[in-house]
């Protein structure tokens, strides 16, 4: 197709073109933009109709007039170049270098909004990743090809936990290809620092690519950024065969600006100016987890939002918890009490957990233990509020010994080092160490043969 | 032939698309993409399709099929995993690879597959519609009834038992207005209920082997169930386990708009599971529809359509079927989402007007029916609708609209299940207007003390409930005696009845028998630790009989031997009770 240019944008807002005199441009046909002082932008179609397109602009509109702005329409959907040589680099939002180094060619580019991977072509995922930290082990474990949110809000520690994640994941006996991709969205420097000496200063950086989108950057570079992210990881993961482990930060952003382009286009809000489709939205970059039948690599996602005013319904966490297979959440009351990391097991969930742990994968007790400690924890922190109330003497002993319990459990178990990497054994062994403070007979999730085999009560 | 005027997400509208008809089946631009025509305007038509419009201009062609979007009705569907449109999942992966390509389709039934066909009326039988002229074995445990179309009726003038693929002419009806070859497939348009003569007022339950369902909150088969929750509350795992164990004949499962690894975990661990009445693999009586979120919106509108009409035809068949929808919620939005670029003006929190009309056309199309057609037979369609209300908070349109029409009504409850009390439908909120109609089934087949050990445990619940406010501000030693029996009774029931664990290998199927013994153990403990108080006993001392173990292990007791386990836990139960009050 030639690429003509049209010099006839008849309005801008926001972030959305009105071109006139284009008949048959394509729906999300990617655009280029030309400033009258010579800068080049990138676009998308989001409307197409006779006569008319409404193009979205990735990057800012300052500069561009209603005059002598040409836009150029490339025929073809958003693609990039992508290849082993990623690993290492640091990008933009949109794909291209930004440290100096070469451009990356590839023999064929990838479109970034894939097809939807066909639900019969998945392989169930089962391979226990142990990350090291007995929260997300021993009680919502991580497995390959999961996507595992952490659900986090403004000054807690989820940043410093993915980089633990990302540092000390791996799958126990196996030594496989194994690559991060980490995707900022509107973060800030600092927060970008960090993660880059994190992975420079663990070794991580020489098998890590890193999509970078400051606060600074224009918010339409957002929307495309996890896109063109997740394209590179399946080519990683499906061409090159990586286990690819995928950072989204800070997604929060990505809603704001997919609800800023919304409001743009004069379209019907849902929930807190949402707009009504984010959740298919979302889904499109959470789905992109996985493991194929038959293809060795694999897709982990850990996106990372935080939740505005701690609310756990606002919609951000709200869809991503309907399409995501669970989620660690991050308490304030445990920073406050200086524990970290701060992780709130009760809210916390994985939902692949069962197809990752028990025997031959982590330990036949597993299960029974994790529900134990949930169960034990739960009612400890009821006493705790109820002690508030009644003052704990009038609590019955037996009661008491359960309050002690949950202090107890989050100074040891959930409370660990920053480089503690916890083995499962390590994890399981604690987390008996803290049962049989509790009566034996209240160990309902317990199976007899494994108290018998592992427990530390006095009976045995 | 039509020509596009605009693209926007999922809807197109094209001008001058001949014979243009609502509900139409189109086919849009170059690469043939599926799509229905859902507004018309002049010489304008707007189109929902069913595939990703990326690429698609404005020019391109639309053309119309003439046909309402119909499902292929035959033998071959059990076992299948179909998207929201009935395109064959495993057949597009073979052929386009692991990702879905546009464009392509694929006919939902194998085509050249030969099917062994028995008929079962003879040359000259004059038929009506839904007469049963023959059967083809489909799985090892479906016999295949082959039907005679709804509407139509007529002599039999050439029928033959024999090998036939579904586009074979197995027999040949002589109508008022001509010869028509019948065959074993058959077509339906998915938006039309399939009629039949009558609905019977459901009388028998849908045994789940889930505790809390089947003794609380019993559904009968043919009836409507709600199940709004959180996420992470378990909507998932409950709609797994009544697919795997409730005793219906078939179980269609709709995901839609939900996670591909779940569809992925039907699909690995159905063929692997037993049904427990014959042994034979669950995967023989499911049928999978497979529209997840990531996959066109605009099919996941249609999918739950799909599932219920493949359900009511083989209720014509006089089957009891399952259907499980998760979620309607994501139906809903889909909905919303085509409504939104319709700029038709929006309902509450924008979604369309019609919302409640649709939600309750579509639980209508539930029901235990006596269907058309020789030999009479009695078929249901029981479903089991999740529903995912953003926050929780069920006061949301989607929840409303659906409690509305269903008279089921199981709360999953975020804070039981954050102490993994699973599954975590809330004992006090949830409801089963069935409950009356089905005591008499319970107490004829279970026991006739069933309605009697329901309604005690209830009430302990109950006043459980009560107690604890009681408790929150006085504390629980402030208590008196015969109060701490109350909950202790209703924590036993909480924790060694109403909790089970669906990935155990025993615990994850109770039968009935088992459940009454289990909460009738419960009670009887209850009672006599009631009794030995009343005549001075302790609680504290109560509270550390070795019997309470017995009632804590039950859950691990295999069904077989759980009679023995019973009337020997029993004697100890009133063994140790005698040993305290002789100490008193």
């Amino acid at each position: 197709m030639v690429k003509v240019g049209y010099r006839s944008i008849k309005e801008i807002s926001g972030p959305l073109l009105f071109v006139e005199g284009i008949s048959n441009a394509g729906y999300n046909e990617m655009v280029s933009i030309e400033t009258p002082d010579g800068q080049i932008r990138s676009g998308q179609v989001l409307d197409t109709r006779k006569g008319m397109a409404v193009v979205q602009v990735f990057g800012p509109t300052t500069g561009i007039d209603n005059k002598n702005t040409v836009v150029r329409f490339t025929g073809e959907a958003s693609r990039i170049s992508v290849s082993d040589s990623i690993l290492g680099r640091i990008f933009n939002g949109l794909g291209e270098p930004i440290d100096q180094g070469p451009a990356i060619v590839s023999k064929e580019k990838l479109e970034i909004v894939g097809s939807s991977m066909n639900p019969y072509s998945r392989e169930e995922p089962s391979e226990f990743i142990q990350t090291g930290i007995s929260t997300i082990d021993g009680m919502n474990t991580l497995v390959r090809g999961q996507k595992l949110p952490i659900f986090s809000g403004s000054g807690l520690s989820h940043n410093m936990l993915a980089a633990q994640i990302a540092r000390q994941a791996k799958v126990i006996g196996k030594d496989e290809g194994f690559a991060v991709i980490f995707g900022a969205m509107g973060i800030t420097s600092e927060e970008a620092n960090y993660f880059i000496n994190e992975f420079r200063n663990t070794g991580a950086l020489s098998r890590a690519a890193i999509y970078l989108n400051l606060s600074s950057d224009p918010s339409m570079e957002r929307i495309i950024l996890p896109r063109v992210a997740l394209t590179a990881a399946e080519f990683l993961a499906y061409h090159s065969e990586y286990h690819v482990l995928v950072i989204l930060t800070d997604m929060t952003n990505y809603c704001e600006a997919l609800r800023e382009i919304s409001s743009a286009r004069e379209e019907v809000p849902g929930r807190r100016g949402f707009p009504g489709y984010m959740y298919t939205d979302l889904s499109m970059i959470y789905e992109r987890a996985g493991k194929i039948r038959g293809r060795n690599g694999s897709i982990t996602q850990i996106p990372i939002l935080t939740m505005p005013g701690d609310d756990i319904t606002n919609p951000i966490p709200d869809l991503t918890g309907y399409i995501t297979e669970g989620q660690i959440v991050m308490s304030r009351d445990l920073q406050r009490k200086g524990i970290y990391p701060p992780v709130d097991v009760l809210p916390s969930l994985s939902r692949l957990m069962n197809q990752g742990i028990g025997k031959g994968r982590t330990r036949e007790d597993h299960r029974g233990v994790a529900d134990q400690l949930y169960s034990a924890y739960a009612n400890g922190k009821d006493l705790r509020s109820l002690s508030a109330i009644v003052g704990e003497e009038s609590l019955g002993a037996n009661d008491r010994l359960y309050l002690k319990f949950a202090e107890e459990f989050e100074k040891r178990y959930v409370a660990q080092g920053l480089n503690e990497d916890r083995t499962i054994e390590a994890t399981l062994g604690i987390s008996y160490d803290l049962l049989s403070e509790l009566p034996e007979e209240d160990m309902k999730r317990l199976k007899r043969e494994h108290i018998s085999k592992y427990g530390k009560w006095k009976s045995n | 032939m039509g020509v596009i005027i605009r693209v926007s997400g999922p809807v197109v509208i094209a001008e001058g698309i001949e014979n243009q008809r609502m509900y139409d089946v189109v086919k849009v631009g170059q690469m043939g993409l599926v799509g229905e025509i859902i507004k018309i305007s002049g010489n304008e038509a707007t189109v929902q399709v069913y595939e990703d419009t990326t690429g698609i201009r404005p020019g391109e062609p639309v053309e119309s099929t003439g046909k309402p979007l119909s499902v292929e009705l035959g033998p071959g569907l059990l076992k299948s995993i179909y998207d929201g449109i009935q395109r064959p999942l495993d057949v597009i992966r073979e052929k386009t690879g692991d990702f879905i390509m546009r464009g392509y389709t694929a006919p939902p039934l194998d085509q050249d597959k030969k099917w062994d066909f028995k008929a079962t009326v003879s040359k000259g039988t004059k038929v009506g519609q839904g007469d049963i002229i023959g059967e083809v074995q489909e799985t090892s445990l479906i016999l295949h009834k082959i039907m005679v179309p709804l509407g139509m009726s007529g002599e039999i003038t050439e029928i033959s038992s024999g090998s036939f693929n579904i586009t074979e002419t197995i027999a040949k009806l002589k109508t008022d207005s001509g010869i028509v070859d019948l065959r074993l497939k058959q077509e339906w348009p998915v938006r039309v209920s399939r009629r039949v003569q009558n609905k019977l007022p459901p009388q028998i339950p849908l045994i789940t082997g889930q505790r809390v369902i089947d003794s609380l909150f019993p559904v009968a088969k043919g009836g409507t169930v709600a199940v709004p929750g959180p996420f992470g509350s378990g909507k998932t795992v409950v709609q797994h386990q009544l697919s795997k164990w409730a005793d219906s004949d078939i179980v269609v499962y709709v995901g839609c708009g939900e996670r591909g690894n779940e569809m992925t975990e039907i699909l690995t661990t159905f063929p692997e599971l037993q049904d427990p009445k014959s042994g034979k693999p669950l995967m023989e009586r499911t049928i999978l529809i497979a529209n997840t979120s990531n996959m066109p919106v605009a099919a996941r509108e249609a999918s739950i359509y799909t599932g219920i009409t493949i359900a009511e035809y083989y209720r014509d068949m006089g089957y009891g079927i399952a259907l499980m929808a998760d979620s309607t919620s994501r139906w809903a939005e889909a909905l919303r989402e085509i409504s939104g670029r319709l700029e038709e003006m929006p309902g509450e929190e924008g979604y369309p007007a019609y919302l409640g009309r649709r939600l309750s056309e579509f639980y209508e199309r539930s029901g235990n029916s006596r269907v058309f057609g020789l030999p009479e037979r009695i078929g249901s369609i029981t479903i089991v609708g999740a529903v995912s209300p953003p926050g929780g908070d069920i006061s949301e349109p989607v929840s409303q609209n659906t409690l509305r029409v269903t008279r089921v009504f199981w709360a999953l409850d975020a804070s039981l299940a954050s102490r993994r009390h699973f599954p975590s439908i809330n004992w006090l909120n949830s409801y089963s207007l069935y409950q009356n109609e089905l005591l008499p089934w319970f107490s004829k087949n279970v026991s006739e003390n069933w309605p009697q050990i329901y309604k005690n445990s209830m009430a302990i619940l109950q006043k459980e409930a009560e107690l604890q406010e009681v408790v929150q501000l006085v504390g629980y030693d402030a208590l008196p005696d015969r109060e701490k029996v109350v909950l202790d009774t209703a924590r036993m029931i909480r924790e060694d009845f109403l909790q089970q664990s669906a990935f155990d290998e025993i615990d994850q199927y109770c039968s009935m028998n088992k459940q009454f013994l289990m909460l009738q153990s419960i009670l009887y403990l209850g009672d006599m630790e009631d009794q030995a108080v009343s005549k001075g006993a302790q609680m504290a001392t109560l509270q550390k009989m070795k019997c309470r173990n017995l009632i804590s292990r039950m859950k691990e007791v295999r069904d077989p031997d759980f009679q023995k386990y019973h009337d020997e836990m029993k004697e100890s139960i009133a063994q140790e009770v005698k040993k305290v009050l002789e100490s008193v």
